[in-house]
């Protein structure tokens, strides 16, 4: 398990297109477990692609990740993936197919949502909830958020770890 | 008046406690006894099937689920619900849990007079 102050797993993964990303090469990287079907990923989800946005300016990567098995979850599949960027929910944001888990074991992703920010160094400094209200939308992902701007800033967060909260990850029997 | 109140969950999603409270909380506003919730966890995919379980929770009234599970499968997963406002909400709205232990109610007691319905409508 990466703990808060280790370096974080190196990975490569395709896209809805197919394109490879991996993280890195910007001076804080947002890795953020998710999926179609889990209604609190699904609550956060704005929030989530409101901060990549906000904070694209400063070079900030934000990579969306569905690791759910597609076989039992079929909303979580490719083509559900696919439709969901093509409608224009992820602004941008890639969002990657782990298809193997392998990425979500590594991390030790437990939920949808589960947060991990990496600073330049591939270095995790903050893991856990974008915010602590899946409800309010007032709360704006501000853990995330203040995560950022520390590690930007080349400060340690505040607040490191938060409890993930969320649908558990669906993995393969 | 007999009114069978139910509540299925699955334990891997953490939104039943949320779910029951909130119940609780409209089936005593309602003037209905909360004690008499029937609780039920769904374990395995088979019994999700037999239940015709689509997520959790799901809140169902003389056998009627307050939200119509639609074309979603029967499975072990978190439900996606949509409150009044148009968020996205792992539990149902409660003034939508409300609305149907009154139409239940209304339906067992064709002499009760119902209350105007209070939806608003989703932008």
């Amino acid at each position: 398990m990466t703990a808060i102050g280790d370096p974080t797993p190196t990975f490569a993964l395709p896209d809805t297109e197919g394109i490879m990303h991996e993280p890195g090469g910007a001076p804080a990287t947002v890795v953020v477990f998710t999926c179609n079907h889990c209604p609190y990923a699904l609550a956060w989800h704005d929030r989530v692609v409101a901060l990549a946005r906000d904070y694209a300016d400063r070079g900030v990567r934000v990579l969306a990740i569905n690791p759910n098995d597609a076989e039992r979850y079929p909303r979580d599949s490719q083509q559900a993936m696919r439709e969901r960027v093509r409608r224009g929910d992820f602004d941008g944001v890639p969002y990657l197919r782990d298809e193997t888990q392998e990425v979500a074991r590594a991390y030790d992703a437990k939920t949808t949502p589960d947060v991990f920010v990496l600073d330049a160094g591939g270095v995790l400094r903050y893991r856990g909830a974008p915010d602590a209200d899946y409800e309010d939308l007032e709360q704006n992902a501000v853990f995330v958020r203040d995560a950022l701007d520390a590690v930007l800033a080349g400060r340690e967060p505040e607040e490191p770890q938060t409890p993930p909260v969320g649908c558990s990850i669906k993995w393969r029997e | 008046m007999c009114m069978r109140v139910e509540l299925l969950f699955w334990e891997d999603c953490p939104s039943h406690p949320r779910a029951l409270a909130e119940l609780r909380m409209a089936m005593t506003e309602e003037g209905l006894d909360p004690s008499t919730i029937a609780v039920r966890e769904i374990q395995t995919q088979a019994e999700a099937t037999r239940e015709r379980f689509v997520g959790s929770p799901t809140i169902r009234i003389d056998g009627v689920d307050i939200q119509s599970p639609g074309e979603e499968p029967f499975g072990l997963t978190c439900r996606v619900y949509h409150r009044r406002d148009g968020r996205i909400s792992p539990t149902p709205d409660p003034a939508d849990v409300r609305d149907a232990l009154n139409a239940a109610r209304s339906a067992t007691e064709p002499d009760r007079p119902t209350r105007p319905n209070r939806r608003i409508e989703r932008s």
